[in-house]
């Protein structure tokens, strides 16, 4: 820009004085943007308050997010250590462990000695009596595992020999670990070393102060130490829990109970082309096929017959919907039928189909044919009737008419003139916005499964409501979003061949 | 055949012309005979399927279909009207099914607002907040993910990237998750409704923003505007009605995401509805019904009458 072309400031107020209307605008146009502005923000303030927003927010358990959306990707193995008031230990594992029923993890580095202890009526000279709450735990079922008992006859006592852990260390990663031995847990996270007292009752003691990492809420009581993403534990007098956080998807192809479980990919591919059958009454190839489609924890065939039932839903409905929409628009349309009453009747029709939220039809469905998929078919289809309806009606209005008068000045018949004038006009329009529907639908189809309407949305529900299996979630989640994204690539194909390249 | 009297007295080129024709039109009608069949046998084996695998199966319900309509009929007119507005109903025995008054919500000692407008109202308030959450954000993300106003792609693909995985992530997740974290009540709904709606309004602004004139922009930055003066005064003007007319295509939608989503934990008239088919109380099923009728049938028609105010005929053409 040079300076001869920047016009002056008597210049500019010249300007400014010829077209004032131009520079200003009116006082009407400018309190109008001004009171909707504050409309909004008054309304979001009636919103925080309506809805207590704030006050929600504050006493939400954020702490427990962080956890939830980590179990998505990833999953804990619990074992519980039990330290007795002598300072031995047993470690057990709960039922449901993802590491099977007799697990032995690398990770748990136990020293272990055998003891003679002596159970009877009266108090053992041997060794301390443990306390009555740990010693169940010195029977769970690992511990009596490598434990060998021989019962003594003497003046009535029974007299048993365990091998008990007298040391356990638990490494969670290169910096974080966890020893415990001699009543002394020792927690290692980050550099930082803390040592707490347990006495294999009720209380703990930390020795020296509480790192960032570690809280205990009143002295005696549990102390919490988490260590991230890599897991947390629990300090209490009588019980370490151990929480260790692995990423992936625990057994997602074998559950515990299954021959295969634990072995590696290869061991499992050379036992089904050239091992021996595990069970004799089948080919070890279909006995993995059937344990990975019934795996307990991941029902992989449920899962997949309901996904299948959404797209059903939502492929089945909406082209029974386009079918029935697509007579009845020629009905609906003004200058198709030139009769106000069918026109109005017909959409009014539309209208009600449509105002009758899917929803409201989702649940009428499942009243009468129960849940499953034919409610959400039934739903999809009496909605979109009269979306698409509406839909198509507009497009016929919209048409031009020199075709089809056309078309009836050779004197073709009423039917000609449709076939011949109007369809080829509207047929790519129609066909698109089916396509589309059905793209859309594959989507809500989703969530009025929900409601009880057949698919999978039901099933994703009840996973969320346990709020335990966010890992089945996820993999829901993702195989919704691959259907849907697989839908979504062919009905965008679909729909630029039919309308050139205009369809977005 | 008419057409083969007429090739005899074609030329030579005229009947490869007619030969070639006769071709393509054969196999056309193939691939359409081939489609259609493709998708009958679709059709049969979905149907199959979805009967199959539903609980109670097509043919034995529909002898009963009408059976759950009947039971929709309330024991006279009158009380729908009192299931509505919460007037002490006759038949009151101390059921649920009755207890009309007990919903009422008292402003004053004698003025109250009756349950199902209460409720209404919240779900129609949930529906407006988020669609304006939706708005405020997609309004900011569409000029970083529009081509035209963000060349740099470094910026512009991961915004859109985050619109497309907002827009896909299934509403009943979120609001699942949220429900988990925060107690019941319509916060989690607000969550679902809000982040959906900023996905799929991000993604029609944008596009809008890319159709815009850039002729305004251009002169803008002639005299040396930066980035935000030239989307406010060269940009925004020109996309403002179409973008008012996609927030109010986007609150039809979200008033009835916000029921649906009601319906599985998030307070307002869809768990009322739920509840009432579920029990079984016909005269309060069909209230809400007809209350939930008329305020998405209202909703469409202001925002149908608003939206031709401001664009034309224009919002009427297919939009997300």
């Amino acid at each position: 820009m040079t300076a001869s072309t920047k016009p002056s400031l008597l210049e500019m107020e010249a300007i400014a004085a010829r077209h004032p209307h131009l520079l200003q605008s009116s006082s009407t146009k400018r309190l109008k943007a001004a009171l909707i502005g504050i409309g909004v923000l008054l309304y979001m303030v009636f919103s925080w308050w309506f809805f207590s927003i704030g006050h929600v927010l504050a006493n939400a358990n954020w702490g427990i997010a962080g956890t939830y959306l980590a179990d998505w990707v990833s999953y804990e193995v619990r074992p519980e250590i039990a330290i007795a008031a002598d300072g031995t230990m047993a470690v057990s594992y709960a039922r449901n462990s993802p590491l099977g029923s007799n697990p032995n993890p690398d990770w748990v580095t136990l020293e272990k000695k055998t003891v003679t202890r002596t159970i009877g009526a009266p108090a053992a000279p041997q060794a301390p009596k443990p306390k009555a709450s740990s010693s169940f735990n010195f029977m769970a079922p690992n511990a009596a595992l490598g434990g060998s008992q021989t019962a003594q006859a003497q003046n009535r006592m029974e007299t048993r020999r365990e091998e008990v852990a007298v040391r356990a260390l638990i490494t969670y990663d290169r910096s974080t670990n966890i020893e415990i031995a001699d009543g002394l847990v020792k927690a290692t996270h980050g550099g930082e070393t803390l040592t707490m007292t347990v006495d294999g009752a009720d209380a703990v003691t930390p020795q020296g102060p509480l790192p960032l990492w570690a809280t205990q809420k009143r002295p005696g009581e549990k102390i919490t130490l988490s260590f991230g993403l890599t897991g947390w534990a629990e300090v209490e007098g009588d019980e370490v829990s151990i929480r260790n956080r692995f990423f992936g998807w625990a057994n997602f192809l074998f559950d515990t109970n299954s021959p295969f479980f634990g072995k590696a990919y290869g061991e499992v591919a050379s036992l089904i082309v050239s091992g021996e059958r595990i069970d004799p009454a089948r080919s070890n190839l279909s006995l993995a096929w059937s344990n990975i489609l019934y795996n307990a924890e991941w029902q992989h065939l449920d899962v997949w017959t309901k996904l299948l039932q959404t797209i059903v839903m939502a492929f089945v409905g909406t082209l029974f919907a386009s079918l029935i929409a697509f007579p009845l628009c020629f009905l609906a349309a003004r200058n198709i039928t030139p009769n106000l009453f069918a026109n109005q009747l017909a959409k009014r029709f539309f209208d009600f189909l449509r105002s009758v939220d899917m929803f409201i039809w989702a649940l009428f469905f499942t009243r009468a044919f129960g849940p499953g998929p034919l409610a959400g078919i039934s739903a999809i289809f009496f909605t979109d009737t009269g979306t698409l309806g509406k839909l198509y009606s507009e497009a016929l209005e919209n048409i031009d008419d020199k075709q089809r008068e056309g078309v009836k000045s050779v004197g073709a018949t009423p039917i000609a003139v449709q076939r011949f004038g109007v369809l080829p006009q509207v047929l790519p329009v129609i066909a698109s916005q089916a396509l589309y529907f059905w793209e859309s639908n594959t989507r809500s189809a989703t969530i009025i499964g929900a409601v009880g309407a057949g698919g999978i949305g039901l099933k994703l529900w009840e996973a969320m409501r346990t709020n335990s299996d966010w890992e089945n979630v996820a993999y829901m989640v993702l195989l919704i979003l691959m259907v849907v994204f697989i839908f979504d690539s062919i009905s965008n194909a679909c729909r630029s061949r039919l309308m050139g390249r205009k369809a977005h | 055949m008419a057409t083969s009297v007429l090739s005899r007295q074609l030329s030579e080129s005229g009947a490869l012309v007619e030969r070639h024709w006769q071709e393509l039109n054969a196999r056309r009608r193939l691939y359409t005979f081939l489609g259609l069949a493709f998708l009958v046998l679709t059709l049969f084996a979905s149907l199959w399927f979805a009967n199959d695998s539903n609980a109670g199966k097509f043919f034995d319900r529909l002898p009963h279909f009408f059976d759950f309509v009947g039971d929709l009929v309330p024991r006279d007119a009158m009380e729908i009207v009192r299931a509505m507005f919460d007037l002490p109903s006759p038949y009151d025995d101390g059921s649920f099914k009755y207890n009309y008054p007990d919903g009422r919500l008292y402003l004053t000692d004698s003025l109250y607002i009756p349950e199902y407008f209460h409720k209404m109202l919240e779900t129609l308030n949930i529906a407006i907040f988020s669609t304006v959450v939706g708005v405020s954000f997609g309004f900011i993300l569409s000029f970083l993910a529009a081509r035209n106003l963000m060349p740099n792609p470094w910026i512009r693909g991961p915004v859109r990237r985050l619109m497309e995985i907002l827009r896909a992530f299934p509403e009943v997740v979120i609001a699942g998750f949220f429900l988990a974290i925060l107690s019941l009540g319509p916060i989690p709904a607000i969550a679902a409704v809000s982040i959906h709606t900023i996905g799929a309004l991000g993604k029609l602004f944008f596009e809008v923003v890319e159709n815009a004139d850039m002729r305004p922009e251009e002169g803008l930055r002639a005299v040396g505007a930066n980035w935000i003066e030239r989307v406010w005064f060269g940009i925004v003007p020109q996309v403002l009605p179409n973008f008012t007319s996609y927030f109010l295509l986007r609150l039809e939608i979200n008033v009835r995401a916000s029921t649906i989503i009601g319906a599985v934990g998030g307070g307002g008239i869809g768990e009322l509805l739920r509840l009432s088919i579920g029990q079984g109380h016909e005269a309060k099923t069909i209230a809400i019904v007809i209350l939930l009728f008329t305020t998405i049938f209202a909703v469409d028609q202001f925002s149908a009458w608003l939206r031709r105010r401001l664009v034309g005929d224009q919002a009427f053409q297919l939009a997300q």
